[in-house]
């Protein structure tokens, strides 16, 4: 979607602040919810790709005053809202409504360091051969889907050269709207910033994303 | 239907308490009356990035790298296979691509869309990070950018800014600070910071040495 999360090339935003000695957290309710969001049982179907997807579908103010793991929260409790999994006044109370399930199967403490090593694989085999190999010149398509995608619109109609294929991955626009792992070859893209952003760019200087075979076209 | 999931999305943000303490709260206690989650295994999450997992793992990836030619060339050539030798592939971390400084090359990794980050090695991602003057300016003016975190490039070198938009995360291999000829890995590693990990620092020749 055409979203507020699509910040790539916008100006505006001022300057970077960068702080000395940052802890990883900040405040208790952000390690809070950055772990309850790793150990907590998700909807059926959930994936990280969902996890972003909602977070895009803030209203755009609350995108931009929200801060990080306050989206965390918002992606979290909509994807139980939308499951029947949790409702509003529960979210308000922090109290289950009188006669809802006790379930015993949540993820324990002992499982935590496996899982923080094990998970998160995305590379999947397909019988399809790649379509584009490195060195090929590409074009990122033109595409605008109401929902979640990874091409940024900063890349739309712009030529690169393939770069490097990574094989096959989960591809993340068919994840977020919950119709499977649907994988693609993943190829990574090079662009010139000239290409990108006009002839006021520095002449050697280049941008490298990571695209689905589905957003491209041979040049 | 997207516009009602629109309209749900404007209840949720009005209608839940606006302090996010007492939003995240209501949220955990929920889920734990539920059995959804245990809070002990919260406390794991935390204290796993709080102590375990951080820079300092990425630091020892890049000091092996300036310490054996082997390894370095396995860590530019199949990244995952050389840093799953040590053991520090993970969640938001498993399809990793290593891209090296040079005197010629400086390269710069950004999330455009999000905040994708290579956890396993670097932790949680700092602010700065995540917000938006570095997600939007990152890709259009790296060299604007860098001279803000203080490094300044020159013309005959070229930037490369390598946006996350998928699973494979992006680390950055340091050029390594002369005067460290004689170091041991782990005096190495210690040189190491995560900004220079992400692109955005050099590292700078270790005090006492000779410029």
């Amino acid at each position: 979607m055409n979203g507020t999360h699509d910040m790539g090339g916008m100006h505006g935003y001022g300057p970077i602040a960068p702080e000395a000695d940052e802890p990883v957290f900040h405040e208790t309710w952000e390690a809070r919810m950055f772990g309850l969001r790793r150990a907590m049982t998700s909807p059926p179907g959930f994936s990280i790709d969902r996890f972003r997807y909602l977070r895009e579908t803030m209203p755009p103010v609350a995108y931009l005053t929200w801060s990080y793991y306050e989206h965390w929260y918002f992606a979290t409790a909509q994807s139980l809202l939308e499951a029947g999994m949790i409702t509003m006044e529960e979210l308000r109370t922090g109290r289950a409504a009188a006669g809802r399930p006790k379930r015993n199967d949540a993820m324990r403490p002992a499982d935590v360091e496996r899982i923080s090593k094990a998970g998160g694989k995305f590379a999947r085999t397909i019988d399809t051969p790649p379509r584009f190999s490195a060195g090929q010149a590409v074009t990122a398509r033109n595409l605008n889907p109401t929902s979640h995608t990874r091409l940024p619109r900063y890349a739309r109609g712009k030529r690169g050269l393939v770069h490097r294929w990574h094989g096959a991955h989960v591809f993340a626009d068919a994840s977020a709207r919950g119709d499977g792992e649907c994988p693609q070859h993943l190829y990574t893209v090079m662009f010139t910033a000239r290409e990108l952003w006009g002839a006021d760019a520095a002449p050697a200087d280049k941008v490298y994303l990571d695209l689905w075979e589905s957003y491209l076209d041979p040049a | 239907m997207e516009h009602s999931l629109a309209y749900d999305h404007d209840d949720l943000v009005g209608q839940v308490p606006s302090d996010p303490a007492l939003r995240i709260k209501a949220l955990e206690s929920v889920l734990v009356e539920m059995g959804l989650v245990d809070p002990a295994a919260i406390d794991a999450w935390i204290e796993t990035y709080e102590k375990r997992i951080g820079p300092h793992n990425g630091a020892k990836v890049v000091a092996r790298a300036w310490a054996d030619p082997g390894y370095r060339q396995r860590l530019l050539g199949d990244p995952s296979g050389a840093i799953g030798e040590m053991d520090l592939l993970g969640v938001q971390g498993q399809h990793m691509a290593v891209v090296e400084n040079t005197p010629a090359v400086h390269n710069l990794v950004v999330c455009t869309l999000c905040s994708c980050y290579p956890w396993p090695l670097l932790g949680l991602p700092p602010r700065w990070y995540k917000s938006a003057p570095y997600r939007s300016r990152a890709i259009i003016d790296p060299r604007g950018v860098l001279k803000e975190f203080g490094v300044d490039i020159g013309p005959g070198t070229e930037v490369r800014v390598w946006d996350s938009t998928a699973e494979v995360r992006y680390l950055v291999l340091p050029e390594r600070p002369a005067g460290t000829e004689k170091m041991s890995e782990n005096e190495l590693a210690a040189l190491v910071t995560r900004d220079a990990m992400i692109g955005t620092a050099r590292i700078a020749p270790p005090s006492g040495s000779r410029p």
